[in-house]
C-alpha cells in the first residue's frame, strides 16, 4: 500500500520523441522540490508565486551535466488537477534530458508516481468523480477519433449526469411513497401507482439504453472484432486486401492475446475494425472444403461483425446456405461480390436475413465506400451520438445491470399487487445501486480497480 | 461542593426531569438495581402530554413496541389509558402498520406518576436541579434550587422543553415551561459553563377548545378500529374505543387571515430564534410554504373522558390571541369555538447530539447522559426511547458494564440514535419510517422478537415478560409449521374467493403457506377454508402471514443487514487522531473528530465524509488495525 502523503513525480507526456516533455510533481513538497532545481529568469522563487502562475527559467541538476530551458507551471492546492500543490515543467530537451531531470527530482525527495496515482489523488481529493476518472483512463487508450470523442463525453460527466437523472427519478418515487406512508394524518395525495409504473418504466428504458451503449462504446473505443467469411474462392482475400490496402498506413499487426492469430486493426471512416487473419491458412485455396466451413463457423462465434462474402457469378452452394444459417442473431453484412461477371446468383430472397446487403466488385477500389457505409449503419455508429452518455467499462456495466435488475423486480412487485412498503424498500436498494454506478458509494476494491487502468503520469 | 449547601443524599443515577424520557430512564435504571432519584419541577406534571393527547403513529409506534419489548413503561401506560385506538397505514403494508391511540391525558399522567412511585429503588423528588458538580471532567452530583446537593455517579438530563423554556403568543413572550409549570433557566447556563454545546429549538402546539362550542355535524367522524390492539404484550385486555375524533379543514378565508397577520407572528418577525421542526410545522408555516394548497386537514381530538377540552391537531400557531380566535372560527364546525388553552410556540435549550456517544453519554463530561428533547428530538415516543437507553447505560456505567449500543439495522431506536449522534440535527428530529433503510425487517409485529432477548440480557425484562415472549415465539413457530403442511382443498367456494381478488384459481389442493405467498391472498380471506381455522389465534396467524408473504423480501433485506454489519464491525478507537491520517481530507478529518464514530459503518454516515475518505480510512485501518496511534 502506497502512501498518499508522499510528493510524487512522473513524466506526463507519452514516451518517445515529442516536441516537449512534461514532468509533473504533486504533493505537499512539490513546490519546495521544484525550487531546488529551477531558477526563474525573474529571480522570483515558485514558493513566492501565486497559483496559476507561469515562469520561464532553467532547470539544473546538481553534480550532473543536465540543464534545460523550460517553463514552470504552478498550481496551488486545492486548485490543481490532483487537488494538491502541483508543479509542471515543460522541457524542450529530448527524452534523455527529461528522464535525467525526473531522476534528479526523485533524488531530492519525490517518489515515482504509481500508474494512475495523479488521477487517484484527484478523485480522493474530490476534484473529479469516479466516472470522470474512468473516462480519462479511456481517453488514454482510445483507439480512434470517435473513441476519443466518446471518452471525452464521459470525462465531461455525461454518464454522471445520466445517473444523476436516474437517481432523481428514483428519489421522486421514494418521496411520494414516503410522504404518503409517514404522514397518514396529513392529506397527502395517495400514491398514483400508474404514475409510479410510468416513472419506473422510464428508468428501465434509460438503463437499457445505457447498458446497450456499452457494446457500441466498446466498439468505438477498442475496435470491432470482425470476420470475413465465405466459401472458398468467393473473393475474401481480395476484399481483405481492398480494406487493408485502403489505409495501409494505419494497418497495424497486433498479436492476438488468446489465440495464435494475427489481427489487423483497420480504420474504415471513423470506425476501427479488428480483422482476423489466420496467417494465410484461412484464405489459402487448397484447404479441404469442410475444414474451411468449420473454421468460418468458429470465427462467426467470436466476432461482433460478420462480412459474409458470396460469389454472384455462380449459383448459391450448400456451403453458402449453411453459413447463412449460422449467421442468425449476428450483425452481418452480405457482400455479394463479382458483380462485374455474368450473374448466376439470385440473392434477393436471402437479403432479409442480413442487416445490410451490398453488391460490389472487390477488385474495384470505389467499392470501399459502399462497405464503409454499410458497416457504420450496421454497427450503429450513425445513431451513436458522441454526446450521449455511455458506459465504457465492466464496473459500470455490471453496476447498471444491478440497478436494472432491482428496478425490474420493483416493477414486478408493484404489478403483483403486493403492498407499497416492499416497493419502497426495493427503490432504496435501486438507489444505492445507482450510487455505486456513479461512484458515490464505492468500496476500496472498486477504487483500486479503476485506477489500475491508468498509465503513469495521469 | 459549593458553600452553604447541604448534602442530602447520594445516588448511583440521578434523572433530571420526569417527562417521557425521564420516566423510562428512572424506571429502567432502578430496575437494573442502580439506586436512582428522579427530579421534577412539579409532581403534578409527571408524564405530561402538553401537545396531542395521543401515543404512537408512524414509526413512533415502532419505538413504543421496541421499548415495550425490553420492559419499558410507555406501551403499558398508553394501553391502560387509551380511549381510542387505530392502526394507521393498514393498506400500505405490514412494515409500516402503525398503532396510534388517543389517551386520557389526566389518567396518563397519574398512571405514570404512580409507576414511578411504585418502583423500588427509585426516589421521586419535586425540586429544580440548577446545576451539576464536576470533578476531573466527571459528573459527581446535582445542586437544587432549594439549596440541596445530591451526589451521583451518573446524571441524565431529560429536561424537555423546560430547559430555558420561553413561550410565545403573538407579541407576548415569557419564560415558562408548558402548562404554566415554570421553566428551568439556571441549569442551561450551568451546562454551558461546563462546555456542553447548546442550541435553541422551537416547537408549538394548537389551542385546546371547549367541546360544547364545536358543531360536530359539520365534521367527519373518525372512529376507532373495530378490533383495537394493545401496544404491550403484557396488556391482557383489549383497549376499548370510548370516543370519536373528528376531521375538518381550513379554507382560503383561514389562510387569508393568517397571511394578513404574519407581521404579528413572532416566528416571522424574528422574535423566535429557535429552529422549529420541519415535520410538524405551525399553520402559518404551512400556509406560507404551500401557498397553492386550498385547505389543510384538521383533527379534533378529545383530551380525556373527564374533561371537555378538545385538541385541534394540525393547527399549532404562535399568532396573537385575537388572530387565533379569528382564524379558528373560519373552520367549519369551529365558527363559535371557545378557546380554553390558547395555542403557543415554545423555545427551549437542547444539546448538539453529535457531542453524545451512541450510549447517549456526553463526550464532554463523563457520566453525564442526555435523553429526550435534550438530544434534539421532538415527540413523546422518541423521548421515551432515548430515556430508556440513557437509563440502561447510566446504570451499566455505575456497575462497570459495557455500554449497550443499539444497532441501526436492529431497531428504529438504534436508527434514531445513530442519526442523532452521527449526522446531528438542524431542527427537532422526528422518527419516520423513511429514516430506516431496513423497514421490512423492523416491523411492529416482530418488535418483541427483535428486542426482548436484548432486554433480557440487559436485565430489564422480568421473568413474567420473558416467559410470555417465549410462549408467543413458540406459538408463531408452531403456526408457521402448521401452515407449511396444512392443505386447503380446491373447491368452488375458494375459487370464487380467489377470482374475486384477482388471483388464479386453485386446481389441486395446496398448503396454506403456498396460498399466502400469493400477493393478494390474506389469511382472513381464506381462514374459513383452513381445516384448523377455528382454533388459530388471530394475532399469531397474522404474524405468520406476514413472515410467509414477505419472506423473499425480508431475506433480501437481511442480506443487506449482514453486508452492512461487516462495516459496523470494523471498529474505530475512541481516541483516534483523524488529523494524523494521511490522505484524509481536512474537512473529513474535522467532521470525524467531532463525531468520533465507533465504526467504519458509522463513519460512512457522517455528513461531509465521502466514499473516498472511507476508502482512505479503511486502508489506514487495515494497515494499523486498532492499535493506538
Amino acid at each position: 500500500m502506497y502512501n498518499l502523503n508522499d510528493t510524487i513525480a512522473a513524466i506526463a507526456t507519452p514516451s518517445g520523441k515529442g516536441a516537449i516533455g512534461v514532468i509533473r510533481i504533486s504533493g505537499n513538497e512539490a513546490i519546495e522540490i521544484a525550487d531546488k532545481i529551477f531558477s526563474a529568469k525573474s529571480g522570483i522563487k515558485l514558493s513566492e508565486m501565486k497559483g496559476y502562475s507561469v515562469s520561464l527559467g532553467e532547470v539544473e541538476i546538481a553534480e550532473s551535466p543536465v540543464r534545460d530551458t523550460c517553463i514552470a507551471l504552478l498550481f496551488r492546492a486545492p486548485k490543481s488537477y490532483t487537488g494538491e500543490d502541483v508543479v509542471e515543467f515543460q522541457c524542450h530537451g529530448g527524452p534523455v534530458v527529461v528522464e535525467a531531470l525526473l531522476r534528479g527530482i526523485l533524488d531530492i525527495g519525490a517518489r515515482m508516481a504509481w500508474a494512475g496515482e495523479f488521477t487517484k489523488r484527484a478523485f480522493l481529493n474530490g476534484r473529479i468523480s469516479l466516472t470522470e476518472a474512468e473516462g480519462i483512463a479511456e481517453i488514454i487508450s482510445a483507439a480512434s477519433k470517435s473513441g476519443q470523442r466518446a471518452a471525452y463525453s464521459q470525462s465531461k460527466g455525461n454518464l454522471h449526469r445520466e445517473t444523476e437523472s436516474i437517481k432523481d427519478t428514483i428519489l421522486s418515487c421514494q418521496a411520494s411513497i414516503a410522504a404518503w406512508i409517514d404522514f397518514p394524518e396529513e392529506d397527502v395525495e395517495e400514491v398514483d401507482e400508474e404514475e409510479l409504473i410510468e416513472k419506473i418504466d422510464g428508468i428501465e428504458k434509460s438503463l437499457k439504453k445505457l447498458i446497450s451503449s456499452y457494446e457500441v462504446g466498446l466498439h468505438i473505443l477498442r475496435g470491432i472484432p470482425t470476420a470475413i467469411i465465405g466459401s472458398p474462392n468467393v473473393g475474401k482475400s481480395t476484399l481483405m486486401n481492398l480494406i487493408s490496402g485502403y489505409e495501409k498506413a494505419i494497418v497495424t499487426p497486433v498479436a492476438g492475446t488468446t489465440r495464435d492469430v494475427l489481427e489487423h486493426s483497420v480504420t474504415l471512416g471513423g470506425t476501427t475494425l479488428i480483422l482476423a487473419d489466420t496467417a494465410g491458412i484461412r484464405y489459402s485455396d487448397d484447404f479441404v472444403e469442410r475444414e474451411g466451413v468449420n473454421r468460418s463457423i468458429d470465427r462467426i462465434k467470436s466476432s461482433s461483425l460478420i462480412l459474409a462474402v458470396f460469389d454472384s457469378s455462380r449459383k448459391l452452394a450448400d456451403d453458402d446456405i449453411e453459413i447463412i444459417k449460422k449467421l442468425k442473431d449476428k450483425k452481418a453484412i452480405a457482400i455479394v461480390n463479382k458483380t462485374d461477371l455474368k450473374q448466376k446468383m439470385d440473392f434477393e430472397e436471402y437479403e432479409e436475413l442480413f442487416e445490410e446487403t451490398i453488391y460490389i466488385t472487390a477488385k474495384d477500389k470505389s467499392s470501399l465506400q459502399a462497405i464503409d457505409k454499410a458497416v457504420s449503419k450496421v454497427i450503429g455508429i450513425d445513431d451513436f451520438e458522441s454526446d450521449a452518455p455511455i458506459i465504457t467499462n465492466e464496473r459500470q456495466r455490471s453496476a447498471a445491470v444491478k440497478v436494472l435488475n432491482v428496478i425490474c423486480e420493483c416493477k414486478k412487485t408493484l404489478l403483483s399487487g403486493l403492498t407499497l412498503d416492499v416497493v419502497y424498500a426495493l427503490l432504496d436498494e435501486a438507489l444505492s445501486a445507482v450510487m455505486e454506478l456513479s461512484g458515490e458509494n464505492v468500496s476500496e476494491a472498486v477504487i483500486d480497480r479503476v485506477f489500475e487502468d491508468f498509465c503513469v503520469g495521469k | 461542593m459549593r458553600e452553604n449547601i447541604v448534602k442530602i443524599g447520594s445516588y448511583d443515577v440521578i434523572v433530571v426531569g420526569a417527562g417521557h424520557a425521564g420516566i423510562e430512564a428512572a424506571l429502567v435504571s432502578a430496575k437494573l438495581k442502580a439506586s436512582t432519584a428522579v427530579f421534577t419541577l412539579s409532581l403534578d406534571a409527571v408524564g405530561n402530554l402538553p401537545c396531542n393527547p395521543s401515543i404512537g403513529g408512524t414509526a413512533k409506534a415502532h419505538l413504543v413496541f421496541e421499548i415495550d419489548a425490553m420492559g419499558g413503561e410507555i406501551g403499558k401506560a398508553a394501553d391502560a389509558t387509551s380511549i381510542q385506538s387505530r392502526t394507521l397505514n393498514l393498506k400500505k403494508g405490514p412494515a409500516v402498520h402503525s398503532l396510534r391511540v388517543q389517551t386520557d391525558r389526566r389518567k396518563y399522567t397519574s398512571y405514570m406518576k404512580n409507576a414511578l412511585e411504585k418502583q423500588s429503588g427509585l426516589d421521586v423528588i419535586q425540586d429544580e436541579v440548577v446545576g451539576i458538580s464536576v470533578e476531573n471532567n466527571k459528573v459527581t452530583g446535582v445542586y437544587t434550587r432549594l439549596g440541596a446537593y445530591f451526589a451521583a455517579k451518573c446524571v441524565i438530563i431529560a429536561t424537555g422543553t423546560y430547559l430555558g423554556g420561553k413561550i410565545f403568543v403573538g407579541p407576548t413572550g415569557y419564560s415558562s415551561g408548558p402548562d404554566s409549570v415554570s421553566s428551568s433557566d439556571k441549569l442551561a447556563e450551568d451546562l454551558k459553563k461546563w462546555g456542553i454545546s447548546m442550541r435553541r429549538f422551537k416547537t408549538g402546539t394548537p389551542a385546546r377548545v371547549h367541546r360544547r362550542s364545536i358543531d360536530f355535524s359539520k365534521m367527519k367522524v373518525q372512529a376507532g378500529d373495530k378490533k383495537p390492539v394493545p401496544f404491550s404484550f403484557m396488556s391482557d385486555f383489549i383497549p376499548k374505543n370510548l370516543v370519536d375524533c373528528y376531521i375538518t379543514a381550513t379554507n382560503e378565508r383561514t389562510h387569508e387571515i393568517i397571511r394578513n397577520n404574519l407581521d404579528r407572528s413572532p416566528l416571522y418577525v424574528g422574535i423566535i430564534e429557535g429552529v422549529g421542526p420541519r415535520y410538524c410545522p405551525s399553520i402559518e408555516d404551512k400556509v406560507v410554504r404551500f401557498p397553492d394548497k386550498e385547505k389543510h386537514q384538521l383533527f379534533v381530538e378529545p383530551c380525556g373522558l373527564e374533561t371537555e377540552e378538545m385538541y385541534l391537531q394540525g393547527m399549532s400557531t404562535s399568532l396573537p390571541i385575537d388572530v387565533q380566535y379569528e382564524m379558528y372560527r373560519t373552520v367549519p364546525g369551529l365558527e363559535r369555538v371557545e378557546l380554553m388553552r390558547p395555542a403557543y410556540a415554545i423555545e427551549y435549550e437542547c444539546c448538539d447530539p453529535t457531542t453524545l456517544k451512541p450510549s447517549l453519554e456526553s463526550r464532554v463530561i463523563e457520566g453525564l447522559f442526555g435523553a429526550g428533547q435534550f438530544c434534539g428530538t421532538s415527540g413523546y415516543e422518541e423521548a421515551a426511547a432515548l430515556g430508556f437507553v440513557a437509563g440502561v447505560n447510566a446504570a451499566r456505567k455505575v456497575q462497570n458494564k459495557q455500554a449497550v449500543v443499539f444497532e441501526r439495522s436492529g431497531s428504529y431506536l438504534g436508527t434514531m440514535i445513530d442519526d442523532l449522534v452521527t449526522k446531528g440535527v438542524t431542527d427537532p428530529y422526528r422518527i419516520m419510517t423513511s429514516r430506516s433503510e431496513y423497514r421490512l425487517v423492523l416491523r411492529q409485529d416482530n418488535a418483541d422478537r427483535r428486542m426482548c432477548e436484548i432486554g433480557r440480557e440487559i436485565g430489564s425484562v422480568d421473568d413474567e415478560r420473558y416467559e410470555r415472549f417465549q410462549r408467543n415465539s413458540r406459538k408463531l413457530e408452531n403456526e408457521l409449521a402448521r401452515m407449511k403442511v396444512t392443505n386447503i382443498k380446491a373447491s368452488k367456494e375458494i375459487n370464487e374467493v380467489l377470482c374475486s381478488i384477482g388471483e388464479d384459481r386453485l386446481n389441486n389442493s395446496t398448503t396454506i403457506e403456498n396460498l399466502l405467498k400469493r400477493p393478494r391472498v390474506s389469511y382472513e380471506a381464506i381462514k374459513r377454508f383452513d381445516p384448523d381455522g377455528g382454533l388459530t389465534d388471530e394475532e399469531t396467524a397474522k404474524k405468520a402471514e406476514i413472515e410467509i408473504k414477505y419472506e423473499g423480501y425480508i431475506k433480501r433485506q437481511r442480506k443487506q443487514v449482514e453486508k452492512q454489519k461487516k462495516y459496523e464491525k470494523m471498529r474505530l478507537r475512541e481516541d483516534m487522531d483523524y488529523k494524523k491520517i494521511r490522505g484524509l481530507r481536512i474537512e473529513a478529518a474535522d467532521k470525524l473528530s467531532k463525531v468520533m464514530p465507533l465504526s467504519i459503518g458509522q463513519a460512512s454516515r457522517v455528513s461531509g465524509v465521502s466514499p473516498a475518505d472511507i476508502a482512505v480510512l479503511t486502508i489506514w485501518l487495515r494497515k494499523h488495525g486498532d492499535k493506538k496511534q
